[in-house]
């Protein structure tokens, strides 16, 4: 009796138990449920926000864990869109960008110290115009859960302020926009 | 004022047409040339391609207007020169009209695959035909080249001009400026 009791608790348990450890995530692109914007001031008077049309990147993440986890990203920097095919010209040259130069940019993860409320730091190293510095995202776990296709997804929102002098884009905008902010939505779908 | 072309010389509507269209081509590529060099915080950053994208417009409705010209006018004979002049003034003369043309649109393209249209000098718009992103950086390639070619065609033009006048002292270049001569 005692044992039956025993085993029934401990299946009920197993039940309730979360998905398996640390589980590898390929950011949904296909799907298009991730983005990465930027917003940066115009002349201090409004902010100009755009957007990187095509990325890639994979993330693992264990909830009981999440100091564990790790986040790679790449962005091909000619994908810049500002809704302005003249003014995503200037910004591809080597004026900006210089994407003929540094097609890629990569963001990979070094630590991730979590927060309180399902927030979490997450250090790593930004190559941007063939410059490796290290930033920080400020990032927050949005929810996680099964699909309705038989697939279990978990999603982050984050952001991260830089320095366009920190990574060597030239100065042309004036004293009111030399910080651009970067705004990253991302749905992992686990492998 | 003899408006038609003739045998004898040029008309004052290819006369005009001439040289308002050297002079826009030559200040569309200067204009070009400094505007792309630009500071975004000059207070020409926006005048300027305003500028250039407006005349660029025009410029295309003179290049139409005096191919049709062309068409329905005698040609002003080129009896004076030797078979190879001919045949590379005649090259030369038509070759300006597709050049300017993939000049004009490729500029065109610049602007416009995002689907914005064209102003041109705030009176009228011209819409946007073509959506693709990505296209202004083809776009900017070509309307580059072709901008330098069309100002080595240009130089060749002149230099023949000028040498027609100089040194075979002939009247192909007095007849543009001041047309057929009096009877």
């Amino acid at each position: 009796m005692l044992r039956s009791l025993l085993s029934l608790a401990l299946g009920a348990a197993l039940l309730a138990a979360p998905p398996a450890a640390a589980a590898d995530f390929a950011i949904d692109t296909k799907g298009a449920h991730a983005s990465i914007s930027f917003r940066i001031k115009h002349l201090g008077f409004s902010w100009l926000m755009g957007r990187f049309d095509t990325f890639s990147g994979e993330f693992s993440y264990d909830e009981a864990k999440p100091e564990a986890s790790k986040v790679k990203v790449d962005i091909d920097v000619a994908s810049i869109n500002s809704n302005h095919a003249e003014r995503d010209k200037h910004l591809r040259s080597p004026d900006f960008l210089d994407v003929v130069k540094f097609p890629k940019a990569t963001f990979v993860s070094t630590s991730v110290t979590p927060k309180a409320g399902g927030k979490a730091s997450i250090a790593g190293t930004l190559t941007l115009r063939g410059v490796t510095k290290p930033v920080t995202i400020e990032a927050e776990a949005i929810g996680a859960g099964d699909d309705p296709w038989g697939g279990y997804r978990q999603g982050f929102a984050g952001t991260t302020k830089l320095l366009l002098a920190d990574f060597g884009i030239p100065d042309k905008l004036g004293p009111t926009a030399r910080e651009v902010e970067l705004i990253l939505n991302v749905e992992g779908v686990e492998k | 004022m003899q408006m038609r072309d003739t045998v004898e010389g040029y008309g004052l509507v290819s006369r005009l047409l001439h040289w308002l269209m050297a002079l826009a081509i030559v200040a569309l590529f200067a204009l070009g040339l400094w505007m792309v060099e630009l500071d975004y915080l000059s207070p020409y950053s926006k005048s300027a391609p305003d500028l250039h994208r407006s005349a660029g417009i025009v410029l295309l409705a003179a290049l139409v207007l005096r191919f049709v010209w062309r068409l329905v006018n005698a040609k002003p004979s080129d009896a004076c020169l030797s078979p190879f002049e001919r045949k590379a003034a005649h090259l030369v003369h038509w070759g300006f009209y597709p050049l300017l043309l993939a000049l004009i649109i490729s500029g065109y393209l610049i602007s416009t695959p995002d689907g914005r249209p064209i102003d041109v000098f705030g009176l009228f718009e011209v819409p946007s035909l073509i959506r693709r992103k990505g296209l202004e950086d083809a776009a900017g390639e070509v309307h580059q080249w072709l901008a330098y070619l069309t100002i080595a065609l240009a130089t060749v033009h002149a230099a023949a001009a000028i040498k027609h006048h100089v040194v075979d002292r002939n009247r192909i270049l007095v007849r543009m400026w001041s047309g057929p001569p009096k009877a």
